[in-house]
C-alpha cells in the first residue's frame, strides 16, 4: 500500500519539523512496515513545462522511429526537440524538460545536435521524471487539464514523499489513506480528521427511478448501496490532481468514472464498481452463480464460473464477479451516459473464495477479503456521487439500499489481563485512553469496549491487548528471562544422529541436504519396485519435473555428486540424513474437529494416525579415490568394502549386533550389495551401485553407496560387560577350503559356534581365490582365553578342532594343511 | 710405582680422552690408557708382588686412579656420543611442511551446524528439542493454529498439497504444527524448541528456497508474559549474533499469536528482520485444551537459512541448497 504524504496531510496536520523518516518510524512502531520511502522530485530540477505539440516531422532515415517535434512552450518562438516516442499527435499536451533541467539519474538536459537536428529540450515519459515505471510513451494530458507554459513540477505535484507500506492481513482498514493517516496521527499523538465525518448525512435528492438492488443471501453481503446517475458526458476528463494521486498510488488513470471509483477506494478503503446502466436488464442482485458458465471479466479473460462463485447479476445474467472484478459486458465505455454505482460490504470469505478460485487478486478483492468497514458502503458511494457530479455533468437519479451494516460485537475486557500478558502495569485509565485513540468506545466502569466500524479484527481480549501494546510501544515492555524449567537433554535418537553425522564428517564425508522431491522416471531407473517405489504426489509441485516425494536418499546424493563433478570435483564422499516418504498407507479424508475446545483423545489419535510414517535415513555416496593423490603416491579407489564398512561402523556406533548377507537390492549391484540385519529386520544396505546407474549419471566407475534406516534401528541395550580376563591368550590359525559361493560370514559364524565360549575373537586374515576349481581358501586366526586359568595345549587343540568340525559340517569346508 | 707416576697416568688419560674428537680416537685412547698394556693396568697386575703393608696403600692409590680414569672416559664418551647423535639426527631432517594429509575433508552442512548450536543453547536452558513429520496434517499445520480455510494467511504461504487434496495432508509450511503436537500430548509447563525442514512454493532465488528450515520455540507456563518473550529473544540473539546485538519488537500479525511481533536485530549497522513471535493466541491454547485462566505462553520462530545468511554474510541461497562441497567444507563441523 502506497501513501503519499501530501494526501495523508489532508487528514492529519503534521508539523513541518517532522521528517519523512520520523513519520516512517512512527508507522513502524505501530506495526506498519515501511518498505520504501520514495522522495519524488528530490532529484529533479526544472525548467519543466507543459507544452503543446505544434508539428511532427518523421525522420525516416534512421533504424528506429525519430520525430522532430515543434512545441508551444508558452514562449514567443516554437521550440524544436527530437523525440523517440510515437504515442502522440499534433495538438497533444505534453511535459517538456528545457535546457538547464536535470532529470532523475543526474540526466542534464541541454540543447544538443542529434539526428542532424538541434534538439532544444526533451519530451518526458513518467519514468524519466521519476514518477513511475511507465515508459510505454510520453505523458499526455487532456485538453483543459493543464496550461501551456506552466511549471509542470508544481502542476504535476511532483515534490512529494510516498511511503510504500506492507499492511498485515488483519488490518484491511489500512489499505486506505484514511486508515494510514489515522495510524500516523495515533502514533505521533496528533489529531485526526476523519474524511468520513464530512460525508455523514450527505444525501442526494431522487430525481427518477433507480436500479433496484437486492442481496439474495444475507450471509454473502450485509449492505448494498446502489446509486444511479445519468446525464454523464463521456468526454469528461479526470482532473489532474485526481489523476496524479491515482498515479502516485501506483495505478493508472483510465477514465473519469473509473478513476473516481478508484480514488474513493484509495481514499476510504471501500471498493466500488460502476456499471453501464444501459447494459443492466432489470435490477442487480447479489447471488451465487448457481451453475457453471463462461463469464468474461473486464480484463478480457473468459472464466469458467463455479456454481459457488458470488456474483452481481441482473435479471438475466451475471455482470460482475462480486468484489473481485467487473464483467466486460456492462463495463463503463466511451459512450456510457448512465451509471449504476455499486458499493457492497461483501462477506470476506466469499470474496476470498472468488479470488482464489479464479486466481484473480484485484485491488478490490485484496481489501474486501480483509474486511471493509461496513459503514463505508454508504459513505464511499456518496463520496463517488459527490466527486463525479462535481467534475462532470452527471446527475444523481436515485439511491437504493438493501440490507444494513453489521458491526462487530462489544467485548468485555479485563484490564488486568492486558497487564498480565504484557508484563507491565498499565492503569485502566491508560488502557481506556489508548483504546479510544484507535477509535473504540470504552465504558470505563464495565470495561465494555465497542470497537470502531473499521476494526472487524478486534474480537477478543487478546486483540485489544495487542492494540494497547502497540500504541504504548513494544519498546516499553521490559526484557526478563522466564523461570528456568527442569533439566532437558537431547533424546537418545537425537544423540545418535549427531554422533553418526559427526563420525561421517570426521571420516571425510561432507554432509549435503537435497530437496526431497523426485519423479517416476528416477524411481523406475533406480529399480525401486513395490512398496519401495510407492510414494506421495504433490498436487501443486514447483515443477512437473519433480512431482513426487523421494523414496530413497541415494538419488539425491547422485544429483549432488553430478553437480560437484560438473564443477570439477573428482574424488569425494558425501552423505545426507533425512526423511523418505514411502506411501505405506492410504490417506484418509481430512479430519477437522471443532476448534472451540480440545478434540477428544480419539480424534487426536486419528489425526496423528492420518499422517503417514516418514522413515528417517542416512545414506552416503563415495566416488573416485579414497584419498587425494599427491606427492606421497597413488591412492586406491573407493570400493564396495568401504561402503559396507561405513554401514557397519554406523551400527557399531549404535552398539548394535548385526548379521550380514548378500542381497539383490536396488539401486545396488546385484552381486555386490550387503544387507545388514538387526533383530531380524534389514536395516542397512551397502555396496557398489548398479553399473547401469553409474553409467547413466556419469559417476566414476564402481562408485559405492550405503544407506541405513535410522528409524528402523532398535534402541541400544544397556551394556552389561563381561569381566576382562587377565590370563594369557592362546592363538590358533586355521585355513579352510570352501566353494566360492560360500560366504565368509557363514564360515565365520560356524567357526564361532563350534569354538565354544572361550573363543575371544576371530579374524579373517587371508582370503585366496586362485585355487581354481571353484574353490577359495579362507584363513582365520582364533584367540582363546579362559577367565580363570592358563589354557593347556590339549584344551586349545580340542577347541580348534571343534570349530573346524562345525565349519566342515555347516559349509562343506575342507581343512587346508600346510 | 710412586704416587707421582700414578697422578701422571691419570692426567695423561684425562688429556687423551678430552683431546679425542670422535668415538674412534676415543677408542684408541681408551685402549692406550685402560687396556692391558696401559701403565695403570700393568701396575695393577704388579700389585701382587708387593709387600702386604705396601700393597694396601698402593692398591688404594691405583683403585682411585682407575676410578678417575673411568670417570674421565665416561664424560668423554657421553660428550662424543651426544655429538654423534646430534649429527645423525641432523642428517635425518625432513621437510615437515610438506602436505601430508590426503584424506578427504568432511564436514557438516551449515544448517545442521546452526541447528545443533541453537538446540544446545536451548537445551542448556531446560528446553526440549521436539520434532514432527514433514508431511503433516492440514489441521495441525493450519486450523489448530487459528488459520481457517479462507483466511488470507493461508494464501500468504503457498502451500504444497499432497494428493488426494481431500486428505488435507500438506508439506508443512512451518514448524508450528510441532508446537500443537506438544500441546496436545504434554501437560504444561512446556518449554520446547522445534527446529526442522519446512516447505513453501517459492521459486529458488538468492533469498528464497521452496525447501528451508525454521526453528520455533514455545513456552507455556503460569505467569508467562511478553517480557519473558523479550528476555528470551534478547538472550537468543546475543548467543547467535554476539553480545552487542540489539533487538526490536515491531507489531505484526500471525493468527497463532496475539499480540504478535516481528523481531528485528540491529546487526552490522542495520536493522534486519529476524523472525516472528508473540503471545500464544488464547484460541490456540483452547483448541489444545490448555486452561487460559491458568496458563499463558509465548512462541517465536526464525528461518535457519536467514539466520545463517545474516550471521555469516552469505549472499546467495543457492550456496546453501546446492551441496557444492567447496561451500560446505568451509564450515567444518562447526567447532
Amino acid at each position: 500500500m502506497r501513501a503519499p504524504l501530501s494526501w495523508i496531510q489532508e487528514f492529519v496536520e503534521i508539523p513541518s519539523a517532522i521528517t519523512a523518516e520520523e513519520i516512517s518510524d512512527a508507522l513502524i512502531r505501530v506495526g506498519f512496515e515501511v518498505e520504501e520511502i520514495i522522495k519524488q522530485g528530490a532529484d529533479l530540477t526544472g525548467p519543466l513545462v507543459f507544452a503543446k505539440v505544434l508539428s511532427i516531422e518523421e525522420l525516416t532515415e534512421f533504424k528506429k522511429p525519430v520525430r522532430y517535434v515543434g512545441l508551444d512552450c508558452g514562449e514567443k518562438e516554437t521550440r524544436y526537440v527530437i523525440c523517440g516516442a510515437t504515442n502522440f499527435v499534433v495538438g497533444d499536451l505534453i511535459v517538456a524538460a528545457l535546457p538547464g533541467a536535470v532529470l532523475p539519474g543526474d540526466f542534464a538536459i541541454g540543447a544538443r545536435e542529434t539526428y542532424g537536428k538541434t534538439s532544444n529540450g526533451m519530451i518526458c515519459s513518467a519514468r524519466e521524471l521519476g514518477l513511475g515505471d511507465d515508459h510505454s510513451g510520453i505523458m499526455t494530458f487532456a485538453e483543459g487539464t493543464v496550461k501551456i507554459g506552466d511549471d509542470a513540477i508544481t502542476g504535476l505535484m511532483i515534490n512529494d514523499v510516498i511511503f510504500d507500506i506492507a499492511v498485515n492481513p488483519d488490518r484491511g482498514y489500512a489499505l486506505s489513506i484514511r486508515g494510514i493517516a489515522r495510524e500516523v496521527a495515533g502514533s505521533l499523538g496528533l489529531p485526526f480528521k476523519d474524511p468520513v465525518d464530512a460525508l455523514r448525512g450527505l444525501t442526494f435528492a431522487d430525481t427518477g427511478k433507480g436500479v433496484p438492488a437486492k442481496i439474495a443471501d444475507p450471509t454473502t453481503a450485509s449492505v448494498f448501496y446502489l446509486r444511479t446517475l445519468s446525464n454523464f458526458d463521456p468526454s469528461a476528463t479526470t482532473p489532474l490532481w485526481m489523476r496524479r494521486r491515482i498515479e502516485k498510488m501506483g495505478m493508472r488513470s483510465i477514465s473519469l468514472v473509473v478513476d473516481v471509483t478508484n480514488y474513493v477506494m484509495l481514499e476510504l478503503g471501500q471498493p466500488l464498481h460502476a456499471f453501464d446502466k444501459s447494459k443492466i436488464k432489470g435490477g442487480l442482485t447479489i447471488k451465487r452463480a448457481g451453475k457453471a458458465q463462461p463469464f468474461t471479466t473486464l480484463d478480457g479473460q473468459i472464466r469458467q464460473l463455479d456454481p459457488d462463485d458470488l456474483m452481481v447479476c441482473d435479471d438475466e445474467q451475471p455482470l460482475a464477479l462480486a468484489g473481485t472484478m467487473g464483467g466486460a459486458s456492462s463495463e463503463i465505455s466511451e459512450t456510457t451516459t448512465d451509471i449504476a454505482l455499486e458499493a457492497v460490504r461483501f462477506d470476506p470469505v466469499c470474496v476470498a473464495r472468488n479470488s482464489r478460485r479464479h486466481k484473480l487478486s484485484s485491488e478490490a478483492s485484496r481489501r474486501l477479503e480483509r474486511g471493509v468497514d461496513p459503514s463505508l458502503a454508504e459513505f464511499a458511494s456518496a463520496r463517488f456521487v459527490q466527486l463525479l457530479t462535481e467534475n462532470s455533468s452527471a446527475k444523481h437519479v436515485a439511491t437504493i439500499v438493501d440490507g444494513k451494516p453489521r458491526f462487530s460485537p462489544i467485548v468485555k475486557v479485563d484490564p488486568t489481563y492486558i497487564s498480565r500478558i504484557l508484563g507491565i502495569e498499565i492503569s485502566p485509565a491508560k488502557i481506556a485512553a489508548v483504546l479510544r485513540t484507535i477509535g473504540c468506545d470504552v465504558n470505563e466502569k464495565t470495561f465494555e469496549v465497542d470497537p470502531p466500524a473499521w476494526r472487524s479484527d478486534l474480537l477478543t481480549q487478546a486483540d485489544f491487548t495487542e492494540e494497547v501494546a502497540r500504541m504504548i510501544g513494544y519498546d516499553k515492555i521490559p526484557s526478563v528471562l522466564p523461570p528456568r524449567p527442569k533439566h532437558a537433554s537431547l533424546t537418545p535418537t537425537q544423540k545418535r544422529r549427531r554422533a553418526i553425522s559427526a563420525m561421517l564428517a570426521s571420516r571425510g564425508l561432507a554432509e549435503v541436504q537435497t530437496f526431497p522431491f523426485t519423479n517416476q522416471e528416477t524411481i523406475d531407473f533406480m529399480g525401486f519396485v513395490g512398496e519401495r517405489a510407492a510414494t506421495y504426489r504433490i498436487a501443486n509441485p514447483m515443477s512437473e519435473e519433480f512431482p513426487l516425494m523421494r523414496v530413497h536418499l541415494v538419488p539425491g546424493l547422485i544429483e549432488v555428486a553430478q553437480r560437484n563433478i560438473s564443477r570439477g570435483a573428482k574424488d569425494f564422499a558425501i552423505f545426507e540424513m533425512g526423511s523418505i516418504f514411502r506411501s505405506s498407507q492410504k490417506l484418509v479424508p481430512f479430519i477437522s474437529p471443532d476448534l472451540s475446545k480440545r478434540p477428544t483423545q480419539k480424534v487426536i489419535d486419528e489425526i496423528f494416525a492420518s499422517v503417514p510414517p516418514q522413515a528417517y535415513h542416512v545414506a552416503g555416496l563415495l566416488v573416485g579415490k579414497v584419498e587425494n593423490e599427491d606427492w606421497q603416491g597413488k591412492a586406491r579407489d573407493y570400493n564396495w568394502q568401504d561402503a559396507i564398512a561405513f554401514a557397519q561402523d554406523i551400527l557399531q556406533l549404535c552398539n548394535l549386533d548385526w548379521t550380514i548377507k548378500r542381497s539383490d537390492f536396488a539401486p545396488w549391484h546385484p552381486g555386490r550389495c550387503a544387507e545388514l540385519v538387526v533383530d531380524g529386520k534389514a536395516v542397512a544396505h551397502a555396496g557398489e551401485l548398479h553399473p547401469r546407474i553409474v553409467a547413466k549419471y556419469g559417476l566414476p566407475e564402481r562408485s559405492v553407496a550405503f544407506a541405513v534406516g535410522l528409524s528402523a534401528l532398535p534402541d541400544s541395550a544397556l551394556v552389561r560387560p563381561t569381566r576382562v580376563g587377565t590370563m594369557p591368550a592362546a592363538l590358533q590359525d586355521v585355513a579352510l577350503i570352501v566353494n566360492s559361493d560360500v560366504s565368509a560370514s557363514q564360515v565365520e559364524s560356524a567357526l564361532r559356534a563350534g569354538a565354544g565360549e572361550l573363543l575371544e575373537s576371530i579374524t579373517l586374515f587371508d582370503r585366496y581365490d586362485k585355487l581354481g576349481d571353484g574353490k577359495i581358501s579362507l584363513a582365520f586366526s582364533l584367540v582363546f582365553r579362559a577367565p580363570d586359568r592358563t589354557l593347556t595345549g590339549a584344551e586349545v587343540t580340542e577347541m580348534r578342532e571343534a570349530a573346524v568340525a562345525a565349519a566342515v559340517k555347516a559349509t562343506g569346508a575342507i581343512l587346508r594343511t600346510a | 710405582m710412586n704416587p707421582a707416576d700414578i697422578a701422571s697416568w691419570i692426567s695423561d688419560a684425562q688429556k687423551a680422552f678430552s683431546a679425542a674428537n670422535d668415538l674412534e680416537t676415543l677408542k684408541v685412547a681408551r685402549l692406550a690408557h685402560t687396556g692391558d698394556k696401559a701403565p695403570i693396568s700393568l701396575a695393577s697386575r704388579a700389585l701382587g708382588s708387593l709387600a702386604p703393608d705396601e700393597k694396601a696403600s698402593v692398591g688404594k692409590l691405583i683403585g682411585d686412579a682407575k676410578a678417575e680414569i673411568a670417570k674421565a672416559l665416561a664424560v668423554a664418551t657421553e660428550k662424543l656420543e651426544a655429538e654423534r647423535d646430534a649429527k645423525v639426527l641432523l642428517e635425518e631432517v625432513v621437510d615437515i611442511t610438506l602436505p601430508v594429509s590426503r584424506r578427504h575433508r568432511g564436514g557438516l552442512h551449515p544448517i545442521t551446524i546452526i541447528k545443533n548450536e541453537i538446540s544446545d543453547f536451548f537445551i542448556e536452558q531446560g528446553y526440549a528439542v521436539e520434532e514432527g513429520p514433514e508431511l503433516e496434517s492440514g489441521w495441525l499445520n493450519f486450523d489448530a493454529l487459528n488459520i481457517p480455510a479462507d483466511h488470507p494467511a493461508r494464501t500468504m504461504q503457498d502451500t504444497f498439497f499432497i494428493e488426494p487434496i481431500e486428505s488435507g495432508v500438506v508439506l508443512r509450511t512451518q514448524t508450528s504444527p510441532v508446537q500443537i503436537r506438544s500441546m496436545l500430548t504434554q501437560e504444561p509447563p512446556i518449554y520446547m524448541i522445534c527446529p526442522g525442514r519446512t516447505f513453501r512454493a517459492d521459486e529458488l532465488d538468492a533469498t528464497h528456497s521452496p525447501v528451508f528450515h525454521q526453528v520455533e520455540g514455545l513456552v507455556i507456563d503460569k505467569g508467562i508474559t511478553m517480557a519473558h518473550l523479550k528476555g528470551t529473544l534478547d538472550n537468543f540473539a546475543r548467543h547467535m549474533f554476539g553480545p552487542d546485538v540489539v533487538t526490536r519488537l515491531r507489531p505484526s500479525f500471525f493468527p497463532f499469536t496475539e499480540p504478535s511481533a516481528e523481531v528485528d536485530i540491529f546487526f552490522n549497522g542495520r536493522w534486519i528482520e529476524w523472525g516472528g513471535c508473540g503471545m500464544v493466541n488464547p484460541r490456540v491454547l483452547t483448541t489444545c485444551g490448555i486452561d487460559t485462566d491458568i496458563y499463558t505462553g509465548f512462541a517465536f520462530g526464525m528461518g535457519l537459512e536467514r539466520t545463517l545468511m545474516v550471521r555469516h554474510g552469505i549472499t546467495d541461497m543457492h550456496d546453501i541448497v546446492e551441496g557444492d562441497l567447496r561451500f560446505t567444507r568451509q564450515f567444518g563441523v562447526g567447532l
